[in-house]
């Protein structure tokens, strides 16, 4: 294509061809840097957007032969059929009961330890207890599934058997309703406490030392210091998490949930994406596993949504 | 008078030192024990696995071994679908995190130069999938469209661009790397090819670091995937798949080959040593790969 260049006199800014002409400039200097996003929007779009289309299956009579455009739309029809199901309230309560326990006891432990490995001066003792409390976070729900059955198996357990050498009797950690529940929460515990110091042990490291001189001059001990100088200034930090974790409490890990299942403990164990396997992967119930998987999608989506305006309008980081 | 002075400092510094002791000792002893806490479950598999079969089995092993066999790891050698799970471990997992730099790398640059021209859009439709996510069932029914199911794909396409690690890289680069150094760049000639390649990314090491070990070990360690899309080839189990049949839901026998490797009649042995196999390369590794982990955590934590 020819390009004409504008006469001198009418050279007003916005003419077509002066601005095909800045466009083809631009092009010619920064085509690199469309061509370096084509390989990942498609794979977004293939991946990600290619799945979003499966989603039409939750307002749709889906049957496999006929396809997502051959089966008849039937509105909400599913969605009623979901909710009316007898699972579907135990199976929200679940994962509400097992994120909201797990919040509870794991929330606080992060910040317990990194107040306490604030304290320790000894660099290499710091490190080596660092080293070990960072290790169960590097490790999959299969291998922590394993050393969960090694340990608190009935029979030949080691805790188990610790208990019995005491004179104690043999406690059911993961074959009882009850139990499961604690052996859950407590093996959640042990894998996340250590990890999640890291961005407590940070905001701690951006505390000023003038302040704690001050606290010092006024005869502030150690665990005033703590008290009055190092939770104030992490505060934020602390809030921030907070906040991001209740925007959570409708997600669920499945692979956790899958590794530590068993058919002696059962109650609290059907959450929402255990559910959706049954009845997606196991039964052949399409429709209706992938509308309460969009439920749960959903849901998650707005409580994270509206966790990150409430940390952002109290003046803190978001995470949107 | 200098005499009592110093009498007077030291009987203040004593009570002082005395309360510190105190804190000290009971800090020292509490962290002492967590960390004790998070390494005992390997301690006390790994001496299982180390034991002579009779002290399993009679409960004796607590924290040391009781006797010395390596019976059962060489059995677990000597099972060929475990072995071959690994391999397929290792292929999987260095392929997809090879794919998935490349992607990252690519999308986080582009992304972090202010003159590409609805960078918004584009950053918004990739993140977007990061807060609402399809679900199992769409994601399975897609990789069953795309004939993906039961193949070394369906484990490495599907997750291998991650917007949060994209996310975390795109910072990177566009607060580590000085603006200034890339109009350089552009006003000597070179393409965003050349300034990639040979200023941003040299200058950008550790954060690669980083990403790379999050796309690794978090594809070494996930098992849903293959646990849905893997069904008649079991020749394509990846290892963590493998080891949930094998000794979390105790589906699988053990198919040792060759009947010369010392008869085990209890199957805690074998398992602990399994349960070993798949972690020692992980515990190996990770002292190493600490830093970078918690270094990209951090940059994760403080968004643009």
């Amino acid at each position: 294509m020819k390009q004409k260049k504008p006469a001198a006199g009418n050279a007003a800014m916005n003419t077509p061809e002066r601005r095909r002409e800045s466009r083809r400039l631009y092009m010619k200097k920064n085509w690199q840097l469309y061509a370096l996003l084509v390989l990942p929007l498609l794979f977004t779009i293939i991946f990600k957007f290619g799945a979003y289309a499966g989603l039409t299956i939750a307002f749709k009579d889906y049957k496999v032969a006929k396809g997502y455009a051959g089966s008849p739309w039937v509105g909400f029809e599913i969605f009623q059929k979901v909710f009316s199901d007898r699972r579907f309230g135990p199976a929200v309560w679940n994962t509400l009961l097992l994120n909201v326990l797990d919040l509870i006891f794991s929330f606080p432990m992060p910040i317990i330890l990194a107040l306490i490995l604030n304290e320790i001066r000894c660099k290499w003792f710091k490190r080596v207890s660092q080293t070990l409390l960072y290790l169960p976070h590097f490790l999959s729900w299969v291998i922590i599934g394993a050393l969960a059955y090694q340990l608190f198996q009935v029979g030949n357990g080691v805790v188990n058997v610790l208990i019995q050498k005491v004179g104690g009797g043999e406690v059911p950690f993961l074959q009882s309703d009850g139990w499961w529940l604690f052996t859950y929460i407590l093996i959640g515990v042990w894998q996340t406490m250590g990890w999640g110091t890291i961005l407590y042990l940070a905001a701690i490291t951006s505390v000023s030392p003038e302040l704690y001189e001050a606290a010092r001059v006024d005869g502030a001990g150690r665990w005033k210091q703590c008290l009055h100088v190092t939770l104030p200034c992490i505060r934020g930090t602390i809030v921030t998490l907070l906040i991001m974790n209740l925007g959570k409490v409708m997600q669920g890990s499945f692979e956790r949930i899958y590794a530590l299942m068993n058919a002696k403990a059962t109650k609290y164990t059907t959450t929402i994406p255990v559910l959706v396997f049954r009845w997606g992967i196991e039964s052949g119930k399409l429709s209706e596993s992938t509308a309460l998987g969009l439920f749960q999608s959903v849901i998650g989506l707005i409580l994270v949504v509206a966790s990150d305006y409430i940390a952002k309008r109290l003046g803190e980081d978001g995470l949107i | 008078m200098s005499n009592t002075s110093v009498v007077k400092k030291k009987k203040v510094w004593t009570a002082a030192r005395k309360k510190d002791l105190v804190f000290d000792i009971i800090f020292y002893t509490l962290m002492a024990l967590i960390s004790l806490i998070c390494l005992f479950p390997f301690i006390h598999v790994f001496s299982k696995s180390i034991s002579e079969e009779a002290a399993v089995i009679a409960n004796k092993v607590v924290v040391f071994p009781k006797g010395f066999s390596l019976n059962a790891y060489q059995k677990v050698f000597a099972d060929k679908s475990i072995m071959r799970s690994m391999w397929v471990t290792i292929v999987v997992t260095v392929t997809f995190t090879v794919i998935g730099m490349f992607l990252t790398v690519c999308a986080a640059y582009a992304l972090s130069r202010k003159e590409l021209k609805g960078r918004t859009v584009m950053s918004f439709l990739i993140m977007m999938t990061m807060y609402f996510v399809a679900g199992t069932i769409p994601d399975y029914l897609l990789m069953n469209n795309l004939h993906m199911l039961d193949t070394w794909w369906c484990m490495i396409l599907p997750l291998c661009f991650a917007p949060y690690n994209l996310m975390i890289m795109k910072n990177n680069f566009s607060s580590n790397i000085p603006d200034s150094l890339i109009e350089s760049g552009v006003i000597d000639g070179a393409g965003h090819f050349r300034i990639l390649a040979s200023i941003v990314l040299p200058l950008s090491k550790p954060i690669l670091a980083s990403i790379a070990l999050f796309y690794a070990v978090g594809r070494w360690n996930a098992y849903q995937d293959a646990l849905y899309y893997i069904k008649q080839r079991v020749d394509l189990r990846p290892l963590q798949l493998k080891l949930y049949y094998l000794v979390v839901a105790a589906q699988e026998s053990f198919q040792a080959e060759g009947g010369n490797v010392g008869v085990l009649t209890n199957p805690e042995v074998l398992k602990s040593a399994c349960v070993m196999f798949a972690t020692l390369p992980i515990i190996c590794i990770y002292p190493f790969i600490q830093k970078y982990f918690v270094q990209g955590t951090m940059v994760g934590a403080v968004k643009g």
